[in-house]
């Protein structure tokens, strides 16, 4: 992505006789090759004409950009340096005072918690069974097509319509519980969502059902890219289904399962709306997220300063965890060519 | 799913059964497909078949296969102007988001593509720099800023912040794809005396179809999804989107299980369409967006 992927080498000399040869193209033609160096009038009006053009082009997608990403952050670090319900001038300026607060509440602590225990969790949860469901529906076999759009369903479902359903079934006299009677299993109803020793796991496994054919799908991805060979030869050399998957196929979704990991973090961290249908961050705070955290005190308090500094520590947490994931993690898949050299250690 | 017997079995021909892959399934492949099957579906199903039940049944037995079928509950959703009015409103607001990004992310991406000028890469960073903030962190500006433009209760009001937060991915996805454009096709258009523009419009915008139809479909299901910008940005029930319009229905008809899941699930029907539909496109989407 980074970088001209297209080799210009040669083209100023052939648009340059394209033009002479079209004259209907001058003005046009050679501004591919502006960077050559100035060519008299034609070519800085040419030039003037290309900025033109560049900036009708973009102008539309960085107004909007600007408008509506980039000053709302900057505003959202400006408001974070004041108290302010959101009326009035901005005018009480406290310096750091709301950043202070923010961290020395027992409640944005916890949020904060819950949001890194969730990223980990998720994680920890979704990896495995992700990859076992991945490698299972990687095998061809009858219905394949049909599972691989079935455990996609609930990626595809708006987080609040899930939340809405999953809340029905977790309430004290839902189907869950009552599932869990009707097979036996009625020593392990719960308050579900009710009990904040246990609400944070229920979100956990909501999330958890939600999300694990994102995982699925992404890794279904990478496996198309593990090419056949490699398992003949395993199996060649005697090795089980299950050695093959562990020596050779897992190995080589690293890129996919990092590139993954670093997807699942960061939305762990802004996590929102299933969070506010099922449990609106309680009961007793047991669940609450920094946004719910953030959302509730900008709307239902007005303090827009406060949140506002809540929202800035929000994004240098994600920030960091991610130029930190980026140093360590992901920077392992660049410039080396893993496929060679797995290859390789195959072949001898 | 008795063919698999036919195909050989890797202990009958050890050495030459091809690929892993292509042996024999075991029966256990099966066994495991129903059990994520069923795991997945699970709540999709109860909702839709509650839907058919009544409070009464639901209370009697919450697990049970409806006995009668009970069609009110979708009957007067159906009837609701209430239900319809919001998934026009989240038509509305999806098609508008999509169409802002498509139109502002394929014109963006095309000088950040194809032309050569200093500052190209800066550029193309400041919009990937937009996929580091998160919509929560710009929420109480933007709150504020819709109010003080008066977008609130608007279908701009939501479309715009959608758009602009779906532009970096649209960004990201599209310019790969318009590189990827050859360079003869740019050379015989101008031999045929065609401007940039001209080329913009007529060779490479309909050549990029499947690259913005991906993005679109990866905004328009963003939309459809949102619902922290309508939460604070409507509050006029003429214009609530379908899912505040679920959240907002459950809670206030929270003692009618019943009635919030046939609705839920009349909500649900708009989008699993459209993902079966299009779940190629979404998958094939996500699936680059994370190669890059």
């Amino acid at each position: 992505m980074a970088g001209d992927l297209t080799p210009r080498g040669g083209h100023a000399t052939r648009t340059a006789a394209a033009t002479a040869v079209n004259p209907g193209a001058t003005g046009h033609a050679t501004a591919w090759s502006v960077a050559s160096g100035p060519r008299g009038r034609a070519a800085s009006s040419n030039e003037w004409r290309k900025r033109l053009e560049i900036a009708f082009f973009v102008a539309p997608a960085l107004l909007l950009f600007a408008l509506f990403v980039v000053v709302p952050v900057v505003q959202a670090a400006r408001y974070s340096v004041f108290k302010w319900n959101g009326l009035g001038p901005l005018d009480d300026f406290v310096g750091l005072q709301n950043y202070t607060n923010a961290l020395a509440d027992t409640i944005f602590q916890r949020a904060i918690t819950n949001n890194l225990t969730i990223a980990a969790l998720s994680i920890a949860i979704q990896l495995p069974i992700g990859l076992l469901i991945a490698l299972l529906l990687n095998r061809k076999f009858r219905g394949q097509t049909a599972m691989r759009v079935i455990v996609f369903v609930p990626y595809v479902l708006a987080e609040v319509v899930a939340g809405v359903v999953w809340k029905l079934m977790l309430q004290p006299e839902g189907a869950v519980n009552a599932f869990l009677e009707t097979i036996g299993l009625g020593a392990f109803t719960q308050l579900w969502v009710g009990d904040s020793g246990v609400a944070l796991w229920t979100v956990m496994a909501v999330l958890t059902w939600k999300y694990v054919g994102l995982a699925i799908v992404l890794l279904l991805a990478g496996l198309q890219g593990v090419p056949e060979d490699l398992h003949e030869a395993a199996q060649i050399d005697g090795a089980s289904w299950w050695q093959a998957q562990r020596k050779i196929t897992i190995p080589l979704l690293g890129p996919t399962i990092r590139t993954w990991m670093f997807l699942s973090m960061i939305g762990s961290l802004q996590l929102f709306d299933m969070v506010w249908i099922l449990t609106k961050g309680g009961p007793d705070n047991a669940t609450v997220t920094m946004a719910t955290y953030l959302i509730k005190q900008g709307t239902e308090r007005s303090q827009y300063g406060y949140s506002s500094a809540v929202a800035i520590i929000l994004f240098v947490i994600s920030f960091v965890l991610a130029t930190l994931f980026q140093t360590f993690v992901l920077n392992r898949d660049a410039g080396e060519d893993k496929t060679a050299k797995r290859r390789k250690k195959v072949a001898r | 799913m008795t063919s698999v017997v036919n195909q050989p079995t890797r202990r009958s021909s050890p050495a030459r059964s091809g690929a892993g892959r292509r042996r024999a399934v075991s029966p256990w492949v099966y066994v495991a497909s129903v059990v994520v099957a069923v795991g997945t579906l699970a709540p999709v199903v109860y909702a839709v078949l509650s839907g058919f039940r009544s409070n009464g049944q639901i209370g009697a037995n919450p697990v049970a296969l409806p006995n009668p079928w009970v069609f009110d509950n979708y009957v007067s959703v159906i009837m609701s102007s209430s239900f319809w009015q919001y998934a026009l409103n989240s038509v509305i607001i999806a098609a508008v988001t999509t169409a802002l990004v498509v139109v502002a992310g394929v014109m963006a991406a095309y000088p950040l593509a194809r032309y050569r000028f200093k500052g190209r890469q800066a550029l193309f960073n400041v919009f990937v720099m937009g996929l580091l903030f998160p919509l929560t962190v710009a929420i109480i500006p933007l709150f504020l800023m819709v109010r003080d433009l008066n977008l609130t209760n608007t279908y701009w009001g939501v479309a715009l912040p959608q758009a602009a937060f779906a532009l970096p991915m649209t960004i990201v996805i599209l310019r790969p794809f318009l590189m990827a454009l050859p360079n003869e096709l740019e050379e015989a258009s101008m031999l045929d005396g065609a401007s940039r523009i001209g080329f913009f419009w007529r060779i490479l915008v309909p050549l990029s179809g499947p690259g913005m139809v991906t993005t679109g479909v990866l905004a328009f299901v963003a939309s459809w999804n949102g619902y922290l910008l309508p939460l604070l940005f409507i509050n006029d029930p003429a214009l609530k989107t379908l899912p505040l319009g679920v959240a907002d229905f459950s809670t206030e008809h929270s003692a009618n299980t019943a009635g919030v899941l046939a609705f839920t699930s009349l909500a649900v029907i708009p989008a699993l369409v459209f993902f079966l539909t299009m779940q190629k496109r979404i998958v094939s989407g996500l699936q680059g967006a994370v190669k890059g």
